[in-house]
């Protein structure tokens, strides 16, 4: 049971993983928790959806297809709302994101309405592998292999590509980067479709688990925000990390103490992590001296 | 031609009237050095030349190599070849040294030509190859200094913008990037400096002027303000002779007040 509670628990943590991922590289360039960051990605599986089932396209075009609408809202949203705003503070800019939840929730269900769909995915959750005690479905290694290989390709974009260090510079220093000739108004957009690609494939990834419907992220957009705050909100690997660790510390406390009180857990790491250790556990960030 | 041609500028952060109708040409070739005190608004200069400020000049014109930049972003000028070393040097702090640099080299497609302007910059200050893998945060005050004059440097600039990189360095380190400084000069960049090392930076300049609330108030060849009485005395901490007496009863008045 312990082995068989891990391996679920790495499967969901890999959604919180990306989830979180998405936050933070938000959270490093604009310095705000995006919030609507949920109903975005509920709003790319709604596309996969209509592509998938609706227009009855292969599954590959319509993942494709709403990676790109991603994409699209992304830069669209932090253009026309965040860029406006004057002389913004970190609240107005929470409150603004909060603002695109409610906007994107709205448009959501006014589209495709309350109903719970069922988005046809080609990998099954019902065929699985035997590994002595436990068992793992093809969903699952379908989600832990494609976040694997999402993360190792983040890697490689932030640690070789030009404009993946030139995102760092301008994380860490937006007057330096503009001073060396970074457009750093394109890398904001540029994150902001990162951001809302890999939540689009978090919402793909859990469709076929929970059910879509307008709620289909809001669970997990919490989780991952917990999961960042949890491995830090400034390190790309800690909040992939923390992830996992709240997946699997959630999956555990569900097996063994109480399935109704699951949910707890990821707020009461927020808590404790806010206690003691605020900067989350991973985070080494450099303290400028005076 | 001059490379770089202010003319009458006013700056303004929001109520606060930073400069009060600045012009200065810079010549291709020279080291010019803008000396002040504290709020002169000597980095003010600097920063409004290169965009940093919204909406700033409010009035005037800045022209560089014939053509108007006043009014554009940063990214826009730093393509036109200015590059600016910032005042408290602003290297990315969690990237390397090396990334540091490569960053410098942010708006060039030429590899070849990077990498050999890598050597230079190690050949400049060979510090920073020993420790180029290290996170530019953790050098100390004066590497990062190093660093951000090399930063600036990749980008090939024809006009280099140097604000105050005595700051808080020991006088044999200032010695030093001085001399590089000069250095980077004779091999063809022009330089324009701001400085409150009043000495050092005469010292190896050409030009010198010297700013007082937001106004120019002299202007020389830098040895001539070397022997300036007025210059000696207010900004390189020389005294006038005592009187016979033992105390003075008169003190020396500059002459541009």
């Amino acid at each position: 049971m312990f082995l068989q509670l891990v391996i679920s628990g790495i499967s969901f943590g890999s959604l919180y993983a990306l989830v979180a991922l998405a936050m933070v590289i938000i959270y490093k360039t604009s310095e705000v928790p995006n919030f609507g960051q949920g109903e975005m990605s509920m709003l790319s599986t709604f596309v996969a959806y209509a592509l998938l089932v609706t227009h009855s396209h292969s599954f590959i075009f319509s993942f494709i297809g709403a990676l790109l609408f991603a994409a699209a809202l992304g830069i669209f949203l932090e253009f026309v709302f965040l860029r406006r705003a004057k002389d913004p503070n970190i609240l107005s800019l929470i409150l603004i994101t909060l603002g695109f939840q409610m906007m994107l929730y709205g448009l959501a269900s006014w589209k495709w309405g309350a109903d719970q769909r069922d988005l046809p995915f080609p990998v099954s959750d019902f065929d699985v592998i035997n590994l002595g005690t436990a068992v793992i479905s093809y969903l699952n290694i379908a989600t832990i292999l494609i976040t694997l290989v999402l993360m190792f390709m983040l890697f490689l974009f932030f640690k070789y590509t030009k404009v993946g260090i030139a995102m760092k510079a301008t994380q860490q220093n937006v007057m330096a980067a503009r001073i060396n000739g970074i457009r750093t108004n394109r890398i904001l957009s540029l994150t902001w479709a990162m951001s809302s690609m890999i939540g689009a494939v978090a919402g793909i990834l859990l469709a076929p688990i929970a059910t879509l419907d307008p709620n289909l992220m809001l669970d997990p957009l919490l989780k991952g925000f917990a999961a960042a705050v949890l491995g830090g909100m400034t390190t790309l690997v800690g909040a992939a990390l923390g992830g996992y660790m709240l997946g699997v510390i959630e999956n555990l406390f569900g097996g063994y103490i109480s399935l109704e009180f699951k949910s707890v857990v990821a707020f009461g790491i927020i808590v404790l992590v806010l206690c003691f250790k605020p900067s989350g556990l991973f985070a080494k960030h450099y303290v400028r001296k005076v | 031609m001059a490379l770089l041609e202010i003319k009458n500028i006013e700056t303004f952060y929001t109520l606060i009237y930073a400069l009060r109708g600045v012009s200065l040409t810079v010549e291709e070739g020279t080291i010019t050095a803008i000396l002040g005190n504290n709020g002169a608004g000597k980095s003010t200069i600097l920063k409004t030349v290169m965009g940093l400020l919204d909406d700033q000049p409010d009035k005037g014109t800045i022209e560089f190599m014939g053509k108007r930049i006043d009014g554009k972003d940063p990214e826009v000028i730093v393509r036109m070849g200015i590059s600016y070393v910032p005042e408290g040097r602003e290297v990315f702090e969690e990237l390397s040294v090396k990334e540091n640099l490569l960053m410098g080299a942010y708006i060039r497609k030429d590899r070849a030509a990077i990498k050999k302007d890598f050597n230079q910059i190690y050949k400049y200050f060979p510090v920073l190859k020993e420790r180029e893998e290290q996170w530019a945060g953790t050098l100390s005050g004066g590497e990062q200094q190093m660093l951000a004059i090399g930063r600036a440097l990749m980008n090939r600039p024809k006009l280099l913008f140097l604000d105050e990189p005595s700051l808080g360095l020991s006088p044999i380190l200032v010695k030093e990037i001085f001399e590089i400084i000069k250095t980077i000069n004779q091999e063809g960049a022009t330089i324009l400096l701001v400085e409150q090392n009043a000495r050092m930076a005469l010292s190896i300049s050409d030009i010198g002027l010297i700013i007082e609330n937001g106004r120019f108030v002299m202007k020389g060849k830098s040895k001539e303000l070397m022997e300036d009485k007025d210059v000696q005395e207010f900004y390189m901490g020389m005294r006038s002779e005592e009187s016979a007496k033992g105390y003075q009863r008169w003190k020396r008045k500059k002459r541009w007040r």
